[in-house]
């Protein structure tokens, strides 16, 4: 499909590469040009492209849509599920639909609450009923028996298995924070091969997550990718540090955006402090970059942060 | 308890004005104790609603009554008199007390007069929060006896989301204690963090509403 490598992140984590993974979210609309502009922006630039599953609770093209466009433009998707919306049968299903489309990464969510409504910025549907039959740990569990077993959650065989790179969300420093790496080892232990951070901003206490996660072993059973989202503003900061649950921004690194007199250089410079920073920190085996409504940042982003040209990683053989 | 919030009185206004006689049916349980469904608020809303009505030009006879438990039928039984003299009564009792009285008046129009919202405990005066969601399969034993079904947003079942807020509120909502942070730090306190890293797997929602409607025979009860 279009040179399309659906398993490229597999590959590149099992080779032991650097990983890179960025993120698409999907228009409000069904214009499939509006993800194809994107992806030619943004191909080349990482071994995975999260294409998220109706975030903030907004209607959205669906991430299965926008997955398999990306795959017709060459991205490799992690196409993001979500337990908001979908019962059991339909999250298997639609994992089912995916997987017979091409796509073979899957990142696993509860989801944002159906008030969430884009901050409030939008109406939403705050009325809706939500599902949540299954939380993303369980759903982690469900998916990793279908791709590697061929078994659905009630027990019942399908004709062959659908393998599949399952991911999660990890939130370090959100309270109640000692448990926050138990809920790690949860969901490697249910499946997860590789785990997508929050945005980090405070390194040390970032490090100190990842000691504990490294302490129990973790670190060797998932990969783990940080984020770094590109800093635009101080306002943008600080809304995140109020706003953003478990996203912790240093009153410096707030201070130094407000002093600066060139906001885009000095966003650049700290995300590539961040990026070299956490790259630094032992069991770090990728990093997840974003660029809030300003994907147009990402390629000179990944330049600059040396992440460029991604590796060649040989395909032994075409995947089934 | 069964916690009940009064309806808009624009929507009971509209309703009772297609009549002239008019019960308002209280319930001296549950409605009561969250002040929507006793004697005072029937009372009240009886005063209200004839006097919206008497404005409009179209005066209605309103009949207050008060049931021991609406949702018994041999209470019911106690007012059938009064209640055969109307023509439509406002039921301010839980949903299952206005059906118990629809049931036994099946020609009369019974208009929920409150909503039937969740089970609660009074946490101080006028203040009351959810603790039970009916789900059939409880897993308080599991989690240190507080209820992640009833109590989380997202109904979570092996630890909290990434919306849990620095002071360990809710993202939902700020006023709420995120569950799971308490399920935590109970476990903490008693030195059994690790109960916490078992995980919980997908649950039988069978015996709740998922799994059509409830009917329970208890054949040792029955004569």
């Amino acid at each position: 499909m279009n040179g399309a490598d659906a398993g490229r992140l597999k590959r590149v984590l099992e080779a032991g590469a650097f990983a890179v993974t960025m993120e698409v979210g999907p228009p409000r609309g069904g214009d499939p040009e509006a993800v194809r502009a994107k992806a030619r922006l943004l191909k080349g630039l990482a071994d995975g492209f999260n294409v998220t599953d109706n975030q903030t609770a907004v209607v959205r093209m669906s991430s299965i849509a926008a997955s398999r466009i990306l795959l017709e433009e060459g991205l490799p998707p992690i196409m993001q599920m979500t337990c908001r919306d979908r019962n059991r049968i339909a999250l298997q299903s639609d994992l089912l639909g995916a997987w017979a489309l091409g796509i073979r990464t899957c990142l696993c969510l509860s989801g944002d609450h159906q008030k969430a409504g884009a901050g409030g910025k939008l109406q939403g549907h705050p009325g809706a009923r939500n599902v949540f039959d299954v939380d993303s740990v369980q759903l982690l569990r469900i998916l990793r028996a279908l791709s590697d077993q061929g078994i659905q959650a009630g027990g019942d065989a399908i004709d062959k298995p659908v393998p599949m790179l399952l991911g999660a969300a990890w939130t370090p420093l959100a309270p109640p924070e000692a448990f926050r790496v138990l809920r790690l080892e949860k969901k490697i232990r249910a499946g997860a091969d590789f785990i997508q951070t929050q945005a980090v901003y405070d390194v040390p206490r970032f490090a100190k997550a990842i000691a504990r996660a490294r302490e129990r072993g973790l670190t060797e059973k998932a990969a783990i990718l940080p984020g770094v989202i590109v800093p635009r503003s101080a306002g943008m900061l600080r809304y995140m540090h109020n706003n953003v649950p478990g996203i912790q921004v240093p009153d410096e690194m707030i201070a130094r955006m407000k002093d600066a007199s060139d906001k885009r250089e000095e966003g650049f410079l700290i995300a590539l402090e961040l990026i070299e920073a956490v790259r630094a920190i032992p069991g770090v085996r990728g990093i997840h970059l974003q660029a809030i409504e300003a994907e147009e940042l990402l390629p000179e982003l990944a330049e600059r942060a040396g992440l460029l040209p991604r590796p060649e990683i040989p395909r032994e053989a075409e995947e089934a | 308890m069964i916690f009940a919030e009064r309806k808009p009185v624009e929507e009971l206004i509209e309703f009772a004005g297609r009549y002239k006689r008019v019960a308002v049916a209280g319930c001296a349980t549950c409605v009561a104790e969250c002040a929507v469904g006793g004697e005072e608020e029937v009372r009240a809303l009886v005063a209200l609603l004839g006097m919206a009505l008497r404005r409009k030009g179209t005066p209605v006879t309103f009949v207050p009554v008060m049931l021991e438990r609406q949702c018994e039928r041999e209470f019911i039984e106690g007012a059938v008199e009064t209640l055969e003299g109307v023509e439509a009564v406002i039921s301010l009792a839980c949903g299952i007390g206005a059906q118990a009285l629809a049931e036994r008046f099946d020609m009369k129009p019974v208009f929920p007069g409150v909503n039937t919202s969740a089970l609660v405990i009074r946490e101080d005066d006028g203040l009351w929060e959810s603790r039970c969601a009916a789900c059939g399969d409880c897993v308080l034993g599991e989690t240190f006896g507080l209820c992640p079904i009833a109590r989380c947003a997202k109904g979570l079942l092996n630890g909290p989301c990434g919306g849990t807020r620095e002071n360990g509120k809710c993202e939902v909502n700020e006023e709420m204690d995120c569950i799971w942070t308490k399920i935590v730090e109970r476990a903490e306190a008693r030195g059994e963090l690790d109960a916490l890293t078992e995980v919980a797997l997908p649950r039988d929602w069978s015996n709740s509403r998922h799994g059509g409607q409830k009917r329970v025979v208890r054949e040792e009860l029955q004569r």
